[in-house]
């Protein structure tokens, strides 16, 4: 049996020319500045493989950008990206740098907010549009915005995962991927889970009490199959 | 998914097409009917609009090398009447003006894919209008289309990159022509020779876009995909039969597809990419090498 969804073939809309690298890119700007928390007040983007050689002629930049103040593919404000970011007041830069390493469409996201952290988001544009972020702040993920995601920052103590996910099971609510980080030297660990249903927001408000736990937010599914 | 199993299935539950394939989004995707349908006329209104977006003035693309030529087309057809009937006179038209909608960065829908997206709404909205069919009819016709290309999806490939312009053009007319024959009253196995007999006209077709930028030759690709389209549909609602079924032809599609070099495959090293006016035309977007 075919895993195809109708809305993989007709759809998605999408401001052109390109599934990969203009409708994807977008994709790939709105995840990442969904990852982050706060206010992005500059951002570097770093391009890789085919991204870098053709972005111009593709709107690449423009979608990246665009993704990243919030639009989605089928904006048509996406065309006017540079516009609007500087009215905005958002910083940003484009570098081309062929590693070779990741796959093609590849860019990396080096995201400053207003509380004045610093980010590095990496992902991909995989096909029709669709993405996967591959890593945040060094840790490895597989991301693909097409299903929920809880984002945790906590306390990395014993018993702060195993109470979150006990609350989780409380609620019939199942976990694909999971994801730690524990590579940060403040003691402060990160998780993303995804979950193949929406938390209510009651569900998260708990998450939030959990002791060690400092940060919960969901990052709901992106798109559902191709149709935005 | 195979036609031969869709049609068998269809016979058993005399069902048509269109019907088999919403039963089947709802059981995979568990959405129910009505929002498919919601789905459906969201995407037709952008399909419509794309269609007609580049007809009344001209429109250049983002790299600046392509654009007008919808606008030209269709000025023409106004003042001296197309070689060819109304039907593909207006198809021809709206399928110039979705891809340069899309070359433009304009709204369209992928469909199957961005660079071959003006085939399929060109030719079902160009048939509907002159033949006055409900928009209902319409969106039936565009759930066809998707059901011909998820089989080709399944078993070969929608993509120039790895199948060449055989799978976006290729499948994009294939899509339109079951479509087409399907609004016009053809049965289920016209359908598919429908189908079959549009890939077999542009099998082996490369991919070679002139900096890789989906432009040339890809809108004017759009144009001749949907007189294909329209072309197969018109035989197979005479009654012409494919003599190789759609799931062979697919099959062959792919394997030529695989035997295909990279070159010919997106990457903007081959074909019409790589000759002197393609390498100008490249040197004048971004630079000289
Ligand atoms: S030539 Fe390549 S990029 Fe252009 S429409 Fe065909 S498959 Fe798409």
């Amino acid at each position: 049996m075919s895993d195809y969804s109708l809305f993989d073939i007709v759809g998605p809309v999408m401001i052109g020319p390109s599934s990969s690298h203009t409708a994807g890119a977008a994709r790939l700007g709105k995840t990442a500045a969904r990852l982050v928390d706060g206010d992005i007040v500059e951002v570097k983007m770093i391009l890789h493989g085919s991204f870098a050689a053709t972005h111009k002629g593709h709107g690449t930049d423009k979608a990246l950008l665009a993704g990243l103040m919030g639009l989605s593919p089928d904006d048509e404000g996406i065309k006017s990206a540079f516009e609007i970011a500087k009215k905005r007041g958002l910083q940003y830069s484009f570098t081309c740098e062929d590693s070779g390493r990741h796959h093609p469409n590849t860019v990396k996201f080096i995201i400053k907010t207003s509380p004045g952290e610093t980010h590095e988001i990496t992902g991909s544009s995989t096909g029709g549009g669709r993405i996967i972020i591959s890593t945040v702040d060094g840790l490895e993920l597989n991301f693909t915005g097409e299903r929920n995601m809880l984002v945790t920052r906590h306390k990395d103590t014993p018993g702060v995962i195993s109470h979150i996910t006990a609350l989780l099971y409380e609620y019939r609510v199942n976990i694909g991927n999971m994801n730690v980080s524990r590579n940060r030297d403040d003691g402060i660990a990160g998780m993303y889970m995804e979950t193949d249903n929406q938390l209510d927001t009651e569900l998260i408000e708990k998450i939030r009490q959990v002791p060690g736990v400092l940060e919960a937010r969901q990052l709901t599914a992106l798109y559902d199959g191709g149709g935005v | 998914m195979r036609a031969y199993k869709v049609l068998e299935s269809c016979k058993r539950d005399s069902t048509d097409l269109c019907e088999y394939m919403i039963r089947r989004e709802i059981r995979v995707s568990g959405v129910s009917r009505e929002r498919i349908i919601e789905r459906f006329e969201k995407m037709l209104d952008t399909m419509e609009a794309a269609a007609k977006h580049a007809l009344d003035a001209p429109l250049k693309s983002v790299s600046g090398i392509t654009g007008g030529d919808a606008y030209r087309y269709n000025e023409y057809i106004k003042s001296r009447g197309s070689l060819m009937g109304d039907i593909p006179a207006a198809a021809i038209a709206y399928a110039l003006s979705g891809a340069e909608t899309n070359a433009s960065m304009g709204r369209i829908v992928a469909c199957p894919t961005a660079g071959s997206c003006g085939i399929v709404p060109a030719a079902i909205l160009a048939t509907a209008r002159a033949r006055n069919l409900p928009r209902e009819t319409v969106i039936r016709a565009l759930i066809v289309s998707g059901l011909v290309g998820l089989i080709i999806a399944d078993n070969a490939c929608l993509v120039g990159a790895e199948g060449g312009c055989q799978a976006e053009c290729g499948s994009a007319a294939a899509m339109a022509a079951a479509a087409v024959c399907y609004m016009l009253g053809g049965d289920n196995d016209a359908c598919f020779h429908a189908g079959a007999i549009a890939i077999k006209n542009v099998l082996g077709l490369v991919c070679d876009p002139v900096g890789g930028l989906v432009e040339i030759p890809c809108i004017k690709r759009n144009a001749g995909g949907v007189v294909n389209a329209l072309t197969s549909a018109d035989l197979a609602l005479a009654g012409v039969k494919s003599y190789i079924p759609f799931d062979e032809v697919v099959d062959a599609m792919k394997s030529v597809g695989d035997a295909l070099p990279a070159k010919l495959k997106e990457t903007a090293l081959g074909g019409l990419a790589d000759t002197a006016s393609g390498r100008e035309l490249k040197n004048m977007v971004f630079g000289q090498d």
